[in-house]
């Protein structure tokens, strides 16, 4: 049994909206241990932003408790979340929020400049990132100069970069077409087998989410459900998991194209595969 | 495109070698990001928005350009001004009737308590001095036959000659036996004479004040301005025809004359403080005034003196323009802040994302006010070189020395980088409060 990387229980998080006050989410519990890769998924307004956003630390719950990596963390300080976030957190965006003028290297080397990594060292690790999600040799390109998979590729090396404890990807796939969506996730598939990644990943797409061995549902505030990805319309989804990287991409891929022509939503799909040139500026 | 793609997941499969596994990173961050890290940042986005930048400068650039060329031509005219009196010298003591305590123009000879006898004294004392040259003067309307001209008559000695350095073009100045006699002759400024007769010969001619006909005997060489009042604009008669015959001289007891001024060339400089209290002494004990000098109804000045409140004036004159230029730095302190803001809402994502990999809002306030220093310094640096090279083109023109001072730059570049600083601080601030769920989601 691998250790316990997250242990969440009874968080709530309520908001003030002007007169009403909204439950984001009431009271959720549940345990992640050391690399997992588990799906939260939910509709919008279900609640699951508000929980990624407390898990990734960037907020305070209103009450609760959260254990991460052994450190409790539910009502600490601005500042002292930070340094949570910049010593146990990797985060991959749906837009990717790259810095548009600097190179990859300079965009993953980014985040170890808050840990006082020095430069030399920061250039070693962030080279070696950029190698595992395959960017070897455009480490000096920069972000307008890369295709959105690219781009997201840099943004998993950032998140990489500073060996976190775990990686919380939220929608990394939302902006992106089939293809290099399919390719994004093995990418991620593969750290997690390969290096005992613990990844979370906040989806809306069941697709997506099936890459996950484990998926949380959140409706209106509540965990609905815990369990193994749905075996339904995205079985024969599965083989790729443990194949290897040849089989996996074809078989994806293949398998992928075809549910985008048979799936009742299929044409969502199409729909989110417009190329983002938003970039953070 | 595909193939791009998947070309570079073929390297990505390469590359997972089990070689490449980054090892925990060790480092902690607890220590706040250092300070050259942040100058660093700063810098990469200066140079990635290069216009914008130059722009947000520009404001600094113009104030402390003119900062500078204003601070360098004040201080040339300043020395321009102090040039011509001391060339006139600064040995000269003047003696003036009125209290020293009063130092305004308007009191001076309203007690005219000075007299020749007093003057007498004075070169009794055998100071070492060039001379002792009481003067007597008013205001009077000569009168040439072709022409007439309102003027300041002076009453003199042959000493005040020396003691000005007067040159005469033509003719001769006064004598002692002119003086004595209380001749009725003239001698004319340039400027005087040249009104008076054109180009004409003046000397042998006669002019009129106050009915009195006088003889001119001397016309001066063209002297140019310096300090009061140019002689070039004076008329000079002997100090007793003035006393006597043109502006009614006497004391009210009748016993002796009153003067207007007494002036004296101190041979050496050093001896200045010495003769001007052995004259005070004397004046004093004359008069019958108290030692301490509290009931003084005279005053002895100094060019020194002189120089120094011009100086003063001067200085004041080039502080008021270097503050009037000043206020464009003030005025470029808050383009820094506008661009500053404008910057802060654009970049909301990546503060966001700065603040998601775990920057601190202080890192983020530290990375802003460095930016908005490192703009004022470049935009301050910039400005010194342009007002520096203003001074420098009018030094070349030969019209003024407008030398840039170490003071000048240190106040100009100190007091850019204070205003980027002061304007800064807010937008920075406005960066740090960010909250990194919103700011992310920023469109």
């Amino acid at each position: 049994m691998q250790p316990l990387m997250i242990s969440v229980r009874n968080l709530r998080k309520t908001y003030q909206m002007g007169d009403v006050e909204v439950q984001a989410l009431q009271d959720v519990s549940f345990d992640i241990r050391q690399g997992e890769f588990v799906s939260i998924m939910g509709p919008s307004g279900s609640g699951k932003s508000t929980l990624m956003n407390l898990l990734g630390c960037l907020d305070t719950p209103t009450s609760g408790s959260y254990l991460l990596d052994g450190v409790e963390v539910a009502q600490l300080t601005a500042n002292d979340l930070s340094l949570v976030r910049a010593q146990k957190l990797g985060f991959i965006f749906q837009q990717y929020n790259l810095l548009p003028r600097q190179s990859a290297l300079r965009n993953v080397e980014m985040p170890m400049i808050y840990r006082g990594v020095p430069a030399g060292e920061r250039r070693r690790r962030a080279t070696i990132a950029l190698k595992i999600v395959g960017m070897g040799s455009r480490i000096e390109h920069r972000p307008n100069e890369l295709s959105g998979g690219q781009q997201q590729r840099v943004a998993i090396a950032r998140a990489l970069v500073g060996s976190p404890a775990v990686v919380l990807a939220d929608e990394p796939t939302g902006a992106l077409d089939t293809k290099t969506s399919v390719e994004i996730m093995a990418i991620l598939q593969r750290l997690n087998q390969a290096q005992g990644l613990t990844v979370i990943l906040v989806t809306h797409e069941p697709d997506v989410a099936a890459y996950a061995n484990r998926v949380l549902h959140v409706r209106d505030g509540l965990l609905i459900s815990d369990g193994p990805p749905a075996r339904d319309a995205g079985s024969d989804l599965q083989p790729a998991l443990g194949l290897g990287p040849q089989a996996e991409r074809d078989g994806v891929r293949r398998n992928r194209l075809n549910l985008v022509a048979t799936s009742p939503g299929g044409g969502r799909w199409c729909g989110r595969s417009k190329w983002s040139d938003e970039r953070i500026g | 495109m595909a193939t791009t793609i998947m070309n570079t997941v073929g390297q990505a499969e390469h590359a997972d070698d089990h070689a490449l596994i980054l090892t925990p990173l060790t480092t902690t961050g607890a220590a706040p990001i250092a300070l050259w890290e942040v100058t660093r940042i700063s810098l990469a986005s200066l140079v990635a928005n290069k216009t914008r930048s130059l722009l947000t400068m520009l404001g600094v650039i113009i104030g402390v350009a003119s900062v500078v060329a204003l601070l360098a031509l004040g201080g040339g005219a300043s020395t321009y001004i102090t040039d011509q009196i001391t060339a006139i010298g600064t040995n000269v003591l003047t003696v003036e009737p009125g209290s020293p305590s009063s130092q305004g123009p308007g009191n001076s000879g309203a007690a005219e308590t000075l007299t020749l006898d007093d003057a007498n004294a004075i070169i009794a004392l055998n100071l070492p001095v060039i001379g002792v040259a009481p003067s007597f003067n008013g205001n009077g309307q000569l009168i040439a036959p072709a022409a007439d001209k309102s003027a300041t008559i002076a009453g003199i000695t042959p000493a005040y000659q020396v003691i000005n350095n007067l040159t005469l073009k033509s003719g001769t100045f006064l004598d002692d036996g002119q003086v004595k006699g209380a001749s009725p002759v003239i001698v004319l400024g340039a400027t005087v004479a040249n009104d008076l007769f054109g180009s004409g010969q003046a000397v042998g001619q006669n002019v009129r004040i106050k009915d009195q006909p006088l003889r001119v005997i001397g016309v001066l060489a063209k002297k140019g301005s310096g300090g009061f009042g140019s002689v070039d604009d004076q008329a000079f008669v002997p100090v007793t025809l003035a006393q006597q015959r043109l502006f009614g001289g006497r004391t009210p007891d009748g016993n002796s004359w009153r003067v207007s001024s007494i002036a004296l060339s101190v041979t050496k400089a050093s001896d200045m403080s010495g003769v001007q209290s052995r004259i005070e002494m004397l004046l004093r004990d004359r008069h019958h005034l108290g030692t301490d000098g509290s009931k003084d109804d005279f005053r002895v000045m100094n060019q020194a003196s002189f120089l120094a409140t011009l100086t003063t004036i001067t200085s004041l004159f080039t502080a008021f323009l270097a503050a009037v230029a000043g206020i464009s730095l003030v005025v470029g302190g808050i383009g820094i802040m506008n661009i500053m803001l404008v910057s802060v809402t654009e970049r909301t994502r990546e503060i966001g994302l700065r603040k998601a990999v775990g920057a601190r809002s202080g890192d983020i306030l530290l990375q802003f006010i460095v930016e908005a220093l490192v703009i004022s310094l470049a935009g301050g640096l910039i400005g010194l070189a342009l007002g520096a090279g203003l001074a420098f083109a009018v030094t070349l023109t030969g019209l003024l020395k407008t030398p840039v001072t170490l003071s000048a730059i240190l106040l100009s570049v100190g007091f850019s980088m204070a205003v980027g600083l002061f304007f800064g601080i807010y937008p920075a601030r406005r960066a740090a409060a960010l909250n990194p769920i919103d700011a992310l989601r920023y469109e």
